[in-house]
């Protein structure tokens, strides 16, 4: 049934969910949530399945009618969002009625926004997924436009949740990101190798889905090009201006800029918050570290549940 | 080669440089995986040298993905023509093209710069049985080699912001068609009714297939659901 409809749809609103798997062999990006955690934790907020489909603003700006009675949650970057006026605060569970209006302004600080539904959006399934990766231009999976259906299942109200204070992230908070050596690494000289870990970078306005470009630290000498390979999430592109590009859901499945290594993928879901001008700084990590805080992260939403007093088990 | 390069994938090396005869290799070595490490086999990305291979980590850490893809890669002995044929059969893609100024914008400049009549670089565009070395860019886009030396031409120094769906082009010693429309910087020679990606069917392409190309008129390249 139809539970929205697009009065404006903000900059970019795309549907996510986990991505894709098993198509990058024929070109196909991976896509999936930008923000692993406030996806996550908004589909966590209605109990829903972990990887239903949700909205992913970008900049907010999103302005729906309810079309029936809907639960929704709202995580991510705080868009001081209103429902028929009255402030609607990010990381809480909302019950809607049909008529209800639900408008988002643009976000103080983080980039990206997620609004779950009760049971989960549905929309065009391709590649085993409902991502959308709009530079494809694959037909159905294309950017929310004005007059669009959002089109989900009925659903009881269910209870007001409180995604837990303490587990949510300050977005213009300094990064220090933790990066697996990999790659071509031996290939970069000793000198770069240490001032990509002692420099400050400054988050370039040219980042999107594909990749978040940083300025500000040069490395002095990359090494030649190399042959084209494929891109791992995360890796930590350096092209011939010197400036790191780190790679995400949208990349590009190969490609020949020689490479340091990747960032922890968990670090990658934090990164995506990140708005131009922001520093970031980088530690290097060995992959024990990077995989253990992955699977900490994953289990943790697996594994915590509601009390019946509406407290998150999160252990 | 195998190396861990993120705390999701582990990149095969079976080269340091481009080699047809390596194709055949990856794409042997990448079936075999693709029957083997399925229960935890989340992508895996051939290319020219490489094969990058992403699995779910929950479900096995990087010693044992290592250890594991090490065993098979070591298991396979390299390609050779007495072998009996690879499991995942190589196709030959026979591919229409049309070749013309309207449909490749690039052509004329292209056989001036190597003082050829323009019949001569389609007739080198098509005289050459290309392989798939990798799929990227776009979803469907083959990165095909190795072009004729006399018709090898570097990049556009400025891309088109906007190639059309179907555009052949050549970038030095590769060729390509254009799934769809795309902003690109390679030389547009003409343009093709072959749908290169179906999101039902994917990839037309394959790394390890092969591809020819025929010359056909404007009228046939029409009649087969060309556009202009």
């Amino acid at each position: 049934m139809k539970l929205f409809r697009v009065l404006q749809p903000g900059p970019r609103t795309t549907i996510q969910d986990s991505g894709r798997q098993h198509y990058q062999r024929h070109g196909l990006a991976q896509g999936g949530a930008a923000d692993r955690f406030a996806f996550l934790s908004c589909n966590k907020l209605l109990d829903n399945d972990l990887n239903d489909a949700c909205l992913e603003m970008t900049l907010g700006g999103l302005s729906m009618e309810a079309l029936a009675n809907v639960s929704i949650a709202i995580a991510g970057a705080d868009c001081q969002a209103t429902i028929n006026g009255v402030s609607a605060p990010a990381w809480q569970s909302y019950a809607l009625r049909a008529g209800d209006r639900l408008s988002f302004s643009t976000p103080g600080t983080g980039r990206h926004t997620y609004l779950a539904v009760k049971g989960g959006l549905r929309s065009a399934h391709k590649f085993d997924s409902q991502s959308v990766v709009v530079r494809e231009q694959i037909a159905g999976l294309s950017a929310l436009e004005e007059g669009d259906s959002l089109v989900g299942v009925s659903q009881q109200p269910t209870l007001a949740r409180y995604f837990p204070e303490e587990l949510i992230p300050a977005y213009d908070a300094p990064l220090t990101m933790g990066v697996v050596p990999g790659y071509q690494f031996e290939r970069f000289s000793s000198t770069d190798r240490a001032r990509f870990v002692t420099s400050t970078y400054q988050l370039s306005s040219q980042s999107d889905r594909m990749g978040y470009r940083l300025e500000n630290g040069t490395l002095g000498t990359p090494p030649e090009g190399i042959v084209s390979e494929g891109i791992a999430f995360g890796a930590v592109q350096v092209p011939g201006d010197g400036n790191p590009v780190i790679l995400l859901q949208d990349r590009q499945t190969i490609g020949g800029y020689p490479k340091l290594g990747s960032l922890c993928a968990v670090d990658c879901y934090r990164l995506a918050q990140a708005r131009p001008g922001q520093s970031i700084g980088f530690r290097w990590i060995d992959i024990s570290e990077a995989q253990s805080a992955r699977v900490l992260f994953e289990e943790r939403f697996r594994r915590s549940r509601w009390t019946s007093q509406g407290d998150l088990v999160w252990s | 080669m195998i190396q861990s390069v993120s705390d999701d994938s582990i990149l095969i090396t079976l080269g340091d440089h481009i080699d047809p005869t390596l194709t055949p290799r990856i794409a042997q070595v990448c079936s075999i995986i693709e029957a083997t490490c399925t229960p935890w086999l989340v992508d895996i990305i051939p290319s020219y040298t490489t094969i990058l291979v992403v699995y779910d980590p929950l479900q096995v850490d990087f010693r044992r993905a290592e250890s594991t893809l090490s065993k098979l890669v070591r298991a396979t002995t390299p390609f050779t023509s007495d072998d009996s044929p690879a499991p995942h059969a190589p196709k030959t893609h026979d591919i229409p093209v049309y070749y013309s100024d309207e449909s490749g914008p690039d052509l004329q400049r292209i056989a001036d710069m190597h003082n050829l009549r323009v019949q001569e670089v389609i007739d080198r565009h098509c005289g050459t049985t290309y392989q798939v070395y990798a799929l990227g860019f776009m979803p469907g886009f083959g990165f095909l080699g190795s072009v004729d030396e006399q018709i090898a031409t570097p990049r556009l120094e400025t891309p088109r912001s906007r190639v059309p769906s179907g555009s052949v082009g050549i970038a030095n010693q590769q060729t390509a068609i254009y799934p769809a429309v795309s902003p690109g910087g390679w030389n547009l020679i003409g343009r093709s009714p072959t749908r290169m990606f179906d999101p039902e069917t994917l990839s037309l392409l394959k790394v390890g297939d092969r591809v020819t190309f025929h010359s056909v008129s404007r009228v046939e390249y029409l009649a087969l659901g060309g556009e202009l």
